[in-house]
């Protein structure tokens, strides 16, 4: 890589790249970090991905880059790196809203932990992205400010929830971006978007700072354009923290240890049923089966294996994500932040606000999740929901006892178009089915891109591995990515087919 | 057997406001993710425990240290209606 400087494209590269380029000298945080921001004054007019884009805290950030670079010292892996993050992770000083009405104006005084780390690091944020309100949602259309569009094809979604953050680096407006995944909120979008996405472990990286949806599923995630880079940021981030109690106390790693080991002998799982499951398409069959082909060609060995309880994960995620949500959601009452209506007496004012500030999504999940726990309903949903969460891990326990990771599709169709599913929720809640087994488990899961379908539209590739395994899955994913080669980039056309 | 939500009822409980529309909308919507979400009772046998979190963690208690946490002017900096250092909320009690 030569001559970098003054490149427009630099928000293209990949992390290791620049993070090369910069200790050569050949470029600079502030040069990677005005490159970004050009990208998305050209193209965030039509793809929307951020809510808030912020250059001034940005530039701040590179020149201390540039300034520690210049004095000779060591940098960390991340420091330069221009990041996205969805707008569920508190940033201090900078507007937080969650894709809400009710949190509009709502200006944290904290950072989160994953950010305060980056941060410390020397990672350059370029703003705030927009997601579904309150992470809810599989197409990013519950934004209450208006859907991102997928840089494949700008008639479509981007997937959901953390559509703006997958869509940002897609298209070079990011080289990487922070996301939340309660039900396959980052590998959904990542594969819709053609990107790589990763929820390692639950507990694996602290959620102290992101806005709670569903505690008992909600993950801290990644974004990035290889499985290197993943493994870079994931670096970053990952480690205990004493303000987040279910973070979890194993030590962090570097995770790029290991990542050209291969996969020569490597039991990989797959779901059989899934791939003959009415409504997952022909173009994600077929570009799967490339997959397992290509894995198979660098020696791994494909095994079937059975998650017989896997038809009722989305079932019972259906009941304990609302459940949890209707809890976490009733701090929004118009006292202490965010939006107030008032009315006559204190609970006319938190009737009003909460009618006022919450969109249908967030309003079908809190009336969904409050009957659920409901007295005379909560054994025959809340109770049964948590037993068939039981069932589900205890499915993923059998299948790990023979094969060391297991592949699925990440979503059953690709990206389909802005308002398709809008009126149709349960259609919509189907597009997780291959997700949410493994929140449901709080096992690791990466999304890579594995080919396209007849649209040109991109396809995800899932592995998934067992409690705290993320080298066994960061290492197989990029045997894969590497021998796919998949290096299609998205075209932001407004149509195709 | 069709699933009987009594929306009212249940937005009073959550302290939700909803649109005679929103009602009317959300109802059937409501009716047929649950039909599809009552799938859970027919595997879920009685001598299967619960699981509430994936990776269980029991007493997890941090170090009783003092440390910086925000100010009172921070923690006030979000509030609809903030009076002499407090959160303002309407009457709560009804007059005597």
């Amino acid at each position: 890589m030569t001559d970098v400087a003054g490149d427009d494209a630099l928000g293209d590269r990949q992390g290791y790249e620049l993070a090369a380029a910069l200790r050569r000298g050949e470029t600079s945080a502030s040069e990677i970090l005005e490159a970004t921001l050009r990208r998305i004054e050209e193209v965030d007019g039509s793809v929307r991905a951020y809510l808030r884009v912020t250059a001034d805290e940005g530039r701040a950030q590179a020149a201390a880059v540039d300034e520690r670079l210049r004095a000779g010292g060591e940098l960390p892996a991340v420091a330069g790196i221009p990041i996205a993050v969805k707008d569920v992770f508190c940033t201090k000083g900078i507007r937080t809203t969650a894709g809400s009405r009710i949190l509009e104006p709502y200006v944290p005084p904290y950072d989160c932990t994953p950010w305060a780390r980056l941060s410390a690091a020397g990672a350059v944020m370029t703003g705030k992205t927009n997601c579904d309100e309150f992470a809810m949602g599989s197409s990013n259309e519950n934004s209450a400010f208006g859907p991102v569009h997928n840089p494949w094809c700008l008639d479509a979604v981007p997937g959901g929830s953390s559509g703006g953050s997958a869509a940002a680096v897609a298209c070079g407006e990011a080289v990487w971006a922070l996301g939340s995944d309660t039900g396959g909120s980052v590998r959904q979008p990542a594969a819709l978007c053609g990107v790589v996405g990763l929820k390692p472990t639950y507990g694996r990286i602290s959620r102290y700072g992101l806005i709670a949806f569903a505690s008992s599923l909600d993950h801290v995630g990644t974004f990035a354009r290889s499985v290197r880079d993943t493994a870079t940021l994931l670096s970053a981030i990952a480690g205990h923290d004493p303000m987040d109690a279910t973070s979890l106390p194993d030590p962090p790693r570097d995770y790029t240890e290991g990542l050209d080991a291969g996969v020569g002998g490597l039991r990989v799982g797959v779901v059989e049923d899934w791939l003959s499951m009415e409504g997952t398409e022909p173009g994600v069959r077929d570009a799967f089966q490339a997959g397992l082909d290509a894995l198979e060609r660098l020696g791994a060995n494909v095994v079937p294996v059975k998650l017989p309880h896997a038809d009722y994960a989305l079932s019972a995620y259906y009941l304990i994500a609302p459940a949890e949500a209707s809890s976490n959601l009733a701090r929004y009452d118009g006292v202490r932040y965010g939006l107030r209506v008032e009315g006559d007496g204190v609970v006319e004012m938190n009737t009003r606000t909460r009618g006022a500030g919450f969109g249908d999504e967030v309003k079908r999940r809190i009336i969904l999740g409050t009957y659920a726990l409901s007295a005379g309903y909560y054994d025959a949903y809340y109770g049964q929901a948590q037993k068939v969460r039981t069932l589900v891990i205890r499915d993923f326990r059998q299948a790990f006892a023979d094969a060391d990771v297991i592949a699925a599709p990440t979503s059953p169709t690709t990206a389909f178009r802005i308002g398709e599913r809008a009126d149709d929720p349960l259609a919509m809640y189907l597009s997780d089915v291959f997700t949410i087994p493994a929140d449901l488990a709080g096992i690791p899961a990466i999304s890579i891109p594995c080919g396209v379908d007849g649209e040109g539209l991109p396809v995800g590739f899932q592995l998934m591995g067992k409690l705290l395994d993320e080298p066994t899955v960061l290492r197989s994913a990029h045997a894969l990515e590497q021998e796919l080669a998949f290096a299609q980039r998205p075209a932001l056309v407004s149509s195709r087919g | 057997m069709a699933v009987d939500i009594d929306l009212e009822h249940v937005a009073r409980l959550a302290r939700l406001q909803l649109t005679e529309e929103e009602r009317a909308r959300f109802g059937p919507q409501l009716e047929l993710i649950l039909e599809h979400a009552r799938k859970v009772g027919e595997v879920a046998a009685d001598d299967v425990p619960p699981t509430s979190h994936p990776v269980p963690r029991a007493n997890v208690y941090r170090g009783d240290e003092p440390r910086p946490c925000l100010t009172h002017e921070e923690a006030l900096s979000n509030a609809p209606d903030p009076f002499e250092g407090r959160f303002r909320v309407p009457r709560i009690v009804e007059d005597e």
